[in-house]
Order: structure tokens, then sequence, then C-alpha cells
């Protein structure tokens, strides 16, 4: 009654294995070779059955997914991704290669994903992620500890491993399998022993068990028993069948035909499509992606690739990339790490050293110690960066259908010629066209570049030119890996750019980007890398950078509806950083990195105060707190000029500080006792800048103050304070210093017009000499045309700008 | 001078190649040795155990496992734990000796390393006084040997005016040495065990003579991974261990229960008065440091930065006591916030520029913020200002 009855007349050969065992990829290998048979049936979706000579593609490349689809509805989607060392992959080239057809027997995905519509309640999320996962192997971890229930009932879900292992004295189901069948290499003499063992195992959980709770399992057995006999009465015995260990029980068992076929009847349906989609060994290990996913996928790959010694050869790889980011690794080291696991896997009882043994002593021996390297050769090696490939002629996948169907439904079809595209965000199309923009934005698909709006519609309207480029097909299949829908894809892109951004400011434009998309379910997780990375940038410059932008993006969810409360509360605690941050951060600073502080508080005061709109944020707390650091910038001497004279005007501006306690502190800074570089700092920093000028022009307060301290400044002194004034003043604008001029002159008390134009235009004289311009009028009239009766220094200017 | 260089706990013993002998211990020893204190469970093990042992080891590596982590043997014998902690640590660590490979105990204070390393020599040797305390006066003859100058200009140069080092009689008896402290002692001696660990011999060039390590021979070293101001090991040397980093206490309230034990144990050799429910305030220190040794909060949401100092439990312990003394002395005898306020600060902000802001931050977004925390918050801001 096992699989080494293959040649016995009325006996299909039966290989269960474990999805994503290498081990079980080598012996069905290995079976197969040993039994030639004449058409391999493999557990997956028959829609497949088309697809499956793309597998012997030369642009194939491992490892990719079987996608199955609902035609109408791309969201609603499964997978059965195949690594190089699954054994299903194994058996699909190995019949490709030897021409042999390869068929698949599972349940028709129309069914399983019907199943899923109408009962999503009711079973949870394996059945949700495709039913490629199946249940004697990498649901391992699932239900840990099933071993002891001791009346099986049929909602009782079984952990076949967990038991095996439980049996065998393993606490641990995945160490177990790894020493039972994994690590015990190409076999030797018989290549069907394994599965013999497999099978009555499995046999013996099943009579105990049942289905173990997996009632649906019943029902594919039951499709899978009538595509088996469908291939035998068409191969005759030849047929060999690859499934789950955990339904070979049950496809081995006799039953009629008609009991079959009854368990088949009225099951629902919808139209499916299948594809194939290139996949990763990240997501491979992505617990939860179907299945439980498989914790190392490069270690399975390492196994099957390895031709021997495995472990060795793991380590010396292992080297190979510690080497690589510079760490001295010698192969004494090498030596070490394999004596080391060698040893700790005969300590521990296991056969072989698996992976656990190889990362103990590459901790001990290459890493001293450290979990830091670790986590790199966890990331780069354990895990694995491969990318798996599928070749141009596989169908399309269902985000290019969902973009059509997007597409049509907002009547906004691709076009060629670049146009532009005007949108009212306040209409229902115009947010949608808005959203679907964004949202490609962020897969990469640059079908819409936002252009500048017109100035003065506010933030409800956007515009965008749009032009449709043949490769940004080729990008929608690519962003097929990201999901089946636009917004899924987006979403999941979102999240991913989330955990792998670099830098601070990069997480709030992502954020901001989520809300023009409108990626809710985006936006939880990139607020957490934000609230992270915020938490652990020690660099108030990045912080301050952020804020502007987090609070833009509030107010832009303001204008759209979106719920921005986990947007307020990280802004808040971004502003308290900062608090806390600045006043260390800006002691001792040379005077270009003051300088662009300056720009941080700034725009952190700016930030601050359209903070104050949004209800959720702590407003009048985070007011006060902002001006207690900015009284203590101004008061700090080791605050360089610029900020402190920044800190003064901000704070004179909020109406904290008074105007002769504001004059107090001008007068101190340009006493005789400060340096004359930071004085003519906080003076830049008080009114100086771009607009700092036009502000002194029509801030009669703030000119008062200034006009007022520098007539208090005795005669003798004002020479050495001229060269510092002249350095922000002579930065204005000629404009704004002439009509600072004539606002001095026409200053309350001084009528008189040979009064001095403190700040004339460098290089004149004070006042007008009318002989003198007399004389040049009749040249300019000349230049400026008939009409004008430009004649006077004050023109002159004019037309010079 | 070589002779008082040595530790005084081995030189009874420095002539004779006798192994310490059990029945010379007296009862009322302040701290018998492990091999004194677990004797019984050391014979109970050898007696039980017929894995192959490696030469000259008393027990199996799997009977060593056992005796560190516990365990009950075939004839119900109870091995108490030594070690509770992951057991991978002390699978890696048995490993490494009997791959003959030096071991190096790395971890913060307060993590068990001088512990789990007497221990290992006791269950491997038999002996766990082979020892050699690192400090930074340590000099080379602590490790290589020594003279005895009476001897030596009486008689000359010989074998018997040699004082071995404690290394040197590990290496003649196939015994395992202990190094504490190794990241202490100045650099050019600790260089000196490169040949020791490599050549496996020590030349005597005085003599034209060396000592070759005969097999079972092995080093056990600690060392404080995060502790400023050390000599760091030179990469040749370190190439020579392998190294197993000692964790801290994975669960806050094992560390509670540690910081309260010893500071139970503290407070009666000091005759403090016992402080009644000291145990809330207690909670909060562990807590405290926890957080920003872990640099993310106990409910695993917020992420933090974390200080320079090693915020280890041997320094949560310190702080409770100098917390319980401010409250029997000058306070109502009761611990409280304000008692111990100072010296969390004191053991955050190490780095007055760096540390200060990381303690500013973690007071401003988490302590202000935490239910029942005002006292606290208000009395690190009091300590702080």
């Amino acid at each position: 009654m096992n699989g080494g009855q293959a040649g016995d007349a009325g006996q299909p050969l039966l290989l269960g294995v474990r999805h994503h065992g290498p081990g079980s990829a080598r012996a069905v290998r290995a079976a197969l070779e040993a039994s030639r048979p004449r058409v391999v049936l493999v557990e997956g979706p028959p829609e497949a059955d088309p697809l499956v000579p793309l597998a012997a593609s030369e642009d194939m490349r491992p490892p990719v997914a079987l996608l199955a689809h609902a035609v109408d509805e791309p969201g609603r989607s499964a997978f059965w991704p195949l690594a190089a060392f699954s054994p299903e992959w194994v058996a699909l080239r190995w019949a490709l290669e030897h021409g042999v057809p390869a068929r698949f027997i599972d349940l028709p995905a129309a069914h399983t994903l019907a199943w899923e519509r109408d009962e999503e309640d009711e079973e949870d999320t394996d059945e949700q992620d495709g039913d490629g996962g199946d249940k004697d192997g990498e649901e391992g971890g699932t239900d840990a500890g099933a071993g002891e229930q001791d009346a099986p009932g049929e909602d009782v879900r079984v952990d076949p491993l967990g038991v095996l292992a439980g049996t065998a004295g393993y606490d641990d189901a995945e160490r177990w399998w790894e020493d039972v069948v994994e690590h015990r290499g190409a076999g030797k003499g018989d290549a069907l022993a394994p599965f013999t063992a497999l099978e009555e195992a499995m046999t013996a959980l099943r009579e105990t068990y049942g289905s173990g709770g997996y009632r649906r399992d019943l029902i594919r057995e039951a499709h899978m028993r009538l595509r088996i006999r469908d291939a035998r009465r068409e191969f005759g015995d030849g047929v060999a069948v690859v499934c789950g260990a955990w339904h070979v029980p049950a496809l081995r068992r006799r039953t009629g035909v008609t009991a079959d076929r009854a368990l088949l009847k009225g099951l629902p349906k919808v139209k499916t499509d299948v594809t194939w989609v290139p996949w990763t060994h990240r997501r491979l290990s992505r617990a939860g992606g179907y299945g439980a996913g498989i914790a190392s996928p490069g270690w399975y790959a390492h196994l099957f690739a390895a031709p021997d010694r495995p472990v060795e050869r793991w380590l010396t790889k292992v080297a190979g990339l510690l080497r690589a980011e510079d760490r001295t690794v010698s192969p004494g080291h090498v030596i070490e790490a394999v004596r080391l696991a060698e040893t700790l896997a005969a300590l521990r009882g296991r056969p072989l050293p698996g992976l656990g043994e190889a990362t103990d002593a590459v901790r001990a021996v290459m890493c001293e110690g450290s979990d830091v390297p670790l986590a790199l050769v966890r990331d780069r090696l354990v895990v694995g960066d491969v990318l798996g490939e599928v070749p141009d002629t596989v169908p399309a996948v269902p985000l290019q259908r969902d973009l059509e169907r997007t597409q049509r439904r907002l009547r906004l079809g691709p076009e060629a010629a670049e146009r532009e595209l005007d949108l009212d965000l306040r209409e229902d199309t115009g947010a949608e066209r808005s959203r679907l923009l964004h949202r490609l934005r962020l897969l990469g698909i640059d079908w819409g570049r936002p252009a500048a709006s017109r100035p003065g519609t506010g933030t409800f309207r956007e515009t965008w030119r749009l032009r449709w480029e043949p490769e940004l097909a080729v990008r929608t299949a690519e962003a097929g890996v990201w999901g089946t829908t636009v917004l899924a894809a987006a979403t999941a892109k979102a999240e991913a750019d989330a955990v792998t951004a670099r830098v601070l400011a990069d997480v709030t434009a992502l954020a901001e980007h989520c809300l023009l998309a409108a990626l809710p379910d985006a936006l939880p997780v990139v607020m957490r890398v934000l609230a992270d990375r915020a938490a652990l940038d020690s660099d108030v410059a990045h912080l301050a950078q952020a804020l502007p932008a987090l609070v833009r993006s509030l107010r832009y969810g303001d204008v759209r509806g979106t719920d921005t409360a986990a947007l307020a509360e990280v802004a808040v605690g971004l502003a308290e950083r900062v608090f806390v941050g600045l006043p260390p951060a800006c002691a001792g600073l040379d005077a270009d990195a003051a300088e662009e502080m300056r720009g941080h508080v700034d725009a952190v005061h700016g930030a601050l105060g359209l903070l104050a709109d949004v209800p959720a944020a702590r407003d009048g707390r985070l007011r006060a707190r902002w001006r207690a650091v900015l009284r203590t910038l101004s008061a700090r001497d080791t605050v360089p000029g610029v900020l402190r004279g920044r800190a003064v005007r901000l704070l004179l501006d909020e109406g904290e500080l008074a105007q002769d306690e504001a004059a107090r502190l001008m007068g101190l800074v340009l006493s005789p006792g400060t340096p004359p570089a930071d004085a003519a700092g906080w003076i830049e920093g008080f009114v100086g800048g771009s607009g700092g000028g036009l502000l002194l022009v029509h801030d009669e307060r703030l000119f008062g103050l200034v006009d007022r301290w520098l007539t208090a400044v005795p005669a003798e002194a004002f020479t050495d304070v001229l060269p510092l004034l002249r350095r922000t003043f002579s930065a204005y604008e000629p404009g704004v210093r002439r009509t600072l001029g004539e606002l001095v002159r026409r200053g309350p008390g001084r009528r008189d017009r040979t009064d001095r134009a403190a700040a004339g235009a460098p290089g004149f004289g004070p006042g007008v000499d009318e002989t003198r311009a007399d004389a040049v009028s009749p040249v300019l009239r000349l230049l400026l045309g008939p009409d004008g009766d430009a004649g006077t220094r004050e023109e002159r200017v004019e037309v010079r700008r | 001078m070589s002779a008082s260089a040595e530790p005084t706990s081995v030189d009874p013993r420095r002539n004779g190649s006798v192994p310490a002998d059990t029945g010379t211990v007296r009862a009322d020893t302040l701290r018998p040795h492990a091999e004194h204190a677990f004797a019984d469970e050391l014979a109970a093990l050898a007696a039980q155990d017929d894995r192959p042992r490696p030469a000259r080891w008393r027990l199996s590596p799997w009977a060593v496992a056992t005796y560190l982590l516990g365990g009950t043997l075939p004839d119900g014998t109870v091995v108490t734990p030594k070690y509770v902690g992951p057991r991978r640590v002390v699978e890696v660590a048995v490993t490494t000796l009997a791959t003959d490979r030096a071991l190096l105990l790395l971890g913060v204070p307060g993590t068990a390393k001088t512990w789990v390393s007497e221990h290992l020599a006791a269950a491997v040797s038999g002996d766990s006084t082979l020892l050699v305390q690192g400090t930074a006066g340590t000099p080379e003859e602590a490790i290589r040997y020594g003279w005895n100058y009476a001897r030596l200009l009486a008689h000359g140069p010989s074998r018997d005016a040699l004082v071995p080092s404690p290394v040197m009689r590990a290496m003649a008896e196939g015994r395992t040495a202990r190094v504490e402290e190794l990241t202490r002692i100045p650099a050019d001696v600790q260089d000196s065990l490169i040949t020791i660990l490599s050549e496996k011999t020590l030349p005597i060039p005085e003599l034209g003579q060396e000592v070759q390590a005969v097999r079972g021979f092995n080093l056990i070293a600690t060392a404080n991974d995060r502790d400023r101001g050390v000599n760091e090991l030179s990469s040749a040397l370190r190439r020579r261990f392998n190294t197993v980093v000692l964790p801290l206490p994975e669960s806050p309230e094992a560390e509670v229960d540690i910081v309260t034990r010893r500071v139970e144990q503290i407070g009666r050799s000091l005759d403090l008065p016992a402080v009644p429910d000291g145990v809330d305030e207690i909670r909060r220190v562990v807590t405290v440091f926890r957080e920003l040794r872990d640099g993310v909060t106990a409910d695993g949401r917020t992420k933090l930065k974390s200080p320079s100092g090693t915020l280890s439990t041997a320094e949560a312990i310190s702080v409770v006591m100098g917390g319980l003394a401010l409250a029997a002395h000058f306070g109502d005898g009761v611990l409280r916030a304000g008692d111990v306020a100072a010296g969390v600060l004191g053991a955050v902000v190490r780095d007055p520029a760096a540390d200060r802001v990381v303690w500013q931050e973690y007071l401003e977004t988490v302590v202000r913020e935490r239910d029942g925390w005002s006292d606290f918050y208000r009395a690190c801001r009091e300590a702080g200002a």
C-alpha cells in the first residue's frame, strides 16, 4: 500500500511531499527518475494546465507563483508559489524535460475563489490567501500542540507535522522535519522509501484525526481522486502524483466515483483567470503570504542546490558575505565554525547540523557573539534576495485588468499624446481620478505627472500632465507583484517603501503621498515607521524638515476627509522631539550651519502655526512649549547670533516679548562687548533674509523698534555699528531700501527733506540733486518713449530693476 | 613580586599539582567553590554519565550542559539549574570547550558571566580555582610564570625556582583555566595569551624549556562588552576565541525579581531598615532601564533612543540601593519616586550632551503620558533641572 508499488496493477505512484521542502524535492526527482511515469499529476489548480509548458521557457526563473483571480474581481485571488526547491516545480520540470504531460489535479480555482467569497467569515486567512498552502507542511506552526487533543473533532485543526514531531519527542515540528527528511541528502538505495515511511505516518494520523478539521480537504481530495482516475483511464498505470503528504492516504483510499461526484456537486463557481507571476524569496518567507510561509527559503535553496557538504558550503557563503561587508573572516574562522556546528549538532542529538547550529556557530565564531552582523546574514542568505522571472508571453496580470476597468469607469483613457488635466477634488470623479493617478505614481507607473496648479486655486485643485507611454504597460506588469488591484498594489508598495526608506524625509513624503492616494490601510504602517524613524533620528535638522510636510499632509487630509488622528499624533510627537533636541543642536554652529538651522527654525514655527488648525493637536501646550524653546534659544550665548535674533523676532511676533524688552536685547547684542560678526548675525536674524526688508517696511512696530534703537545709538558708537547694519540692509532689494528711506524721512517730526536718507542706495549721496537729475531726464525720456514722464531717480531705480 | 601578583586563592597549592581536595573545605567558608558546593550533583552526574568524554573531562559535554541547565537524572537525582537563560548559550559554550577552542563570555555587568565560567570549569575539570583576575595591573607573570627570587638567587634558574601561573598549571595538567575581566588587562599582557591559545605551548626561554599543553586544557575568559575605558582585544586574540554573549534577563518580571532579591540581600548586610512597598518603585526603575536599553517602550509601540550607558541590571540594583538609603535615612522610610530619580538620571546621563537629549525625550514623550507616573515625571524634572 505504498509508493513502492507503483508498478503494481491499479496503484498510482503517490509522492507525498512537504511544499517547499528541498529534501522532498530531491526525493521526488529521484522517484520520478526511478519509476519513469507516463504522466505527472501535481496538486494545483487545473485551470493552469495550459500554462504548464511556460515552465520550460528559458525566461522562466523560479521563484514564481501561479496566480488565479476572479475575472470580474481582480482583488479576489490566490497564489501557488513555487521555488526552485519546491517538489511541485521539480515534478513539472521533470515532466517537461522528459516530454511527459503534466497536469494539475486540485480543485479548480473557480471553486476555491467562490468559496472564499461565500464564506469569508467562516474560514480564516489561509483560504483567503490561496489554498496552495497545505496542511502537511508549511503550516507546521499554526496549531502547535494539537497533538494533545485527545478528542479530535471536525472543527479542531490538526497540525500533522506537529503531531508527528511530538510523537518523535521533538518540541519543534520544523526541526523534526529537517532531521527526518530534509537533511537526509540525496537518497541512496530505494528512491521510494522516504515516501513509504511518510505515507505510513500520515495514514496513522488520518486514521486518528480524519480530515483534521480541514473540511474542504475532503472535497479537494474527492476531486483529486477523480482526476487521477481520469489519468489512469488515459495512461494506464504509469501515473505519478505529487501532492501534500497529508492527502496521500485519502488519495490511496478506494471510494466510489459516485460518492466523489456527489461531494463535488453544486459547488459555487466564479469565472477565473490564471497566470504566472514572478515571486521572491522574501515573499516565500513571509508568514501569512500563503499558508504559513517558510522561514528560511535561502537556506532551503542552498540545501537543494548544494551537491554535497551543505554546512561547509553554507558557512563559506556566510564568510564571503561578511567579508564583503568588511569584516575580517578568515578560512580559519570557517573551519572553526564548521567544527562548532558539527559538535553542537551532536550535543543536541541531531544527525546533521541544521540552520540553527550553523547560525549559532556563525554568531560565536565569526560575529563575536553579536547579533548585528547576524541580521545581515539572515536577510541576505537565510531569506535571500532572489527574484523570479516570467516570460513576456504569460497572460496579463489582474492588476492590468483592474487598471483598465478603473480607467473605463473614470472615463480617463490612456492616450499617447500629452494633455493637461485639471481636477476639482471636491467632485467625486475629480477626487477619484486624482487618487488613481497618485496610486499609479506610487507604483512607479508615471502616467500622470503633477504640474504646478494655477496659482490661487487652493488645495482643492490639482493639475496633471498625462501621457501614456508603451513602457508603462511593462511597468504595470511588473507592479503586478504587489497586488491584484491598483489599490491593493499601491498599499503594499507604500508599506514596503516605508520599511525600506533611508531617511526620515522620505517617509514623511510617503505619508503625504498615502493621503493623496487615499491609502488608509498603508497609513498605519507608514506612521509606525515614521514614528520609529523620528524616535531614532538624532539629527534635529531631519526632524525639522519632516515636520512641515507632515503638517501639510494633515491639512490635505482635512480637505479630503481622511482620518488624520494618527497623523496628528505623530506630528505632535515629532514636534516634541524637535523641542527637546533643538537647543543643544543650535550650540556652536558655524555660519553656514547656523543659516541652515534658521531655515529649520522658521519652518518649524510655520508648521506649528498650521498645526494650530488641527483639533487633535494639543495646540495650546505645544505653542507654549515652543515659546519656551525660543526663549532658551534667545538667551543662550553659545547659540549663533543669527538664531538668537530670529528667536527674539519670532517671540516678538508671538506677542511673547514686550517691545522694550526686545529693544533691550537688541541694544545688548549691538553693544561693544559683542563680537561684530555675532552682532551682525543677530540683526540679520532679526530683520534680515528674504522678506525681512519688506516686513520692516510694512510692520511699523518693528520699524519703530529698529528706528528708535538706531537713533539712541550715541554718535561716537554709530560708526562702529554702521558696518554691521550695512551688512543686513545692503542685502535688501533696492526698492525696499528706497521705501525704507522714504519711511525714515517721513517719520514723525522728520519733515525735513534734507534729513539723511539713512539707507540710500549704496554709492549715492543723500537726497536728490535736482540739477544733476534734470541733466539726465531728457535721455531717459528718449529711452522710455514719449509717454514716459520718468525723470526722477525713483523711476530710474525702477527701470534698473 | 611575582608571588604577590598571584591570586592568593591558588597560592597554597602552587607547587603541587594535586587538584583541590574536597576534604579540606571548612564548613564556615564564606563562599565555597562551585565544585564543592555542588559536589553531590557532580558526583551523581559523573556516575550516570555514559556518553563519551573528551580527554581529561570529568563529564561528557551532555552532562556538563545538564549540570548548568538543570534536569533530572535517570536515578531521580535532581540537578538544579545553575544558569537560567537561553539553552543555546550554554550549548554553544560547552560545545566550544569540547572543540578545543577558547571561550569568551561577554555581557554587561550582572549577566552571570563569572558564575557561568566558574561552573563550566567545575563541571569540565572539577576545579574552578585556576583563576587569573584581570585588573589594570595584571602583570605578564600572572598569565605566564614568575620566579621565586630567593630560590633563583640561591640555586640559579631551574624549574624549582619557577612559580607557574594558573594558566601554566592548567596547561600542564590538562585543565580549564579562567581569566576574569580579560579586557581590563593591559593589551600587551593580553597578547601573551596568543601563543598559549594558538601554539598550545608556553616557552620558558630562561631555561630553554617549554610547557606544552596536554589534552583537556582550555581557557574561559569573561569580559564586559559595553564597558568603557577598557583594553579592546586585539584582533589576533579575538580570532582565537569563540564568543558567547550572555543576554540580559528576558522578561521584566525576571529582572524585577533579581533586583528585589539582590537589594534585600545587600540591604540586610548593610543593616538598612527594611522598606515596605518598594516593589512598585523597583518595577519602575527596571522598566525605565529596560525601555532605554532596548530602545523601545514596554508595550512595543514606541521606539526610543538608547543612551550611551550600559543600564545593566547591576546598575538598577545600585540605583535602588541608593534610593533605599535615601528613603531610610532622610525620607519617611518609604521608597518614593524622588528617592530614585537622581540615581536614574545619573545612570542614564553618562554623556552630558547626547544622553541628556535622550533622557529628556524619554521624559517628555513617554513618562509624561504614562498613567500613574506623574510623581516620577515630576521628580525627574526636578532632578534634571
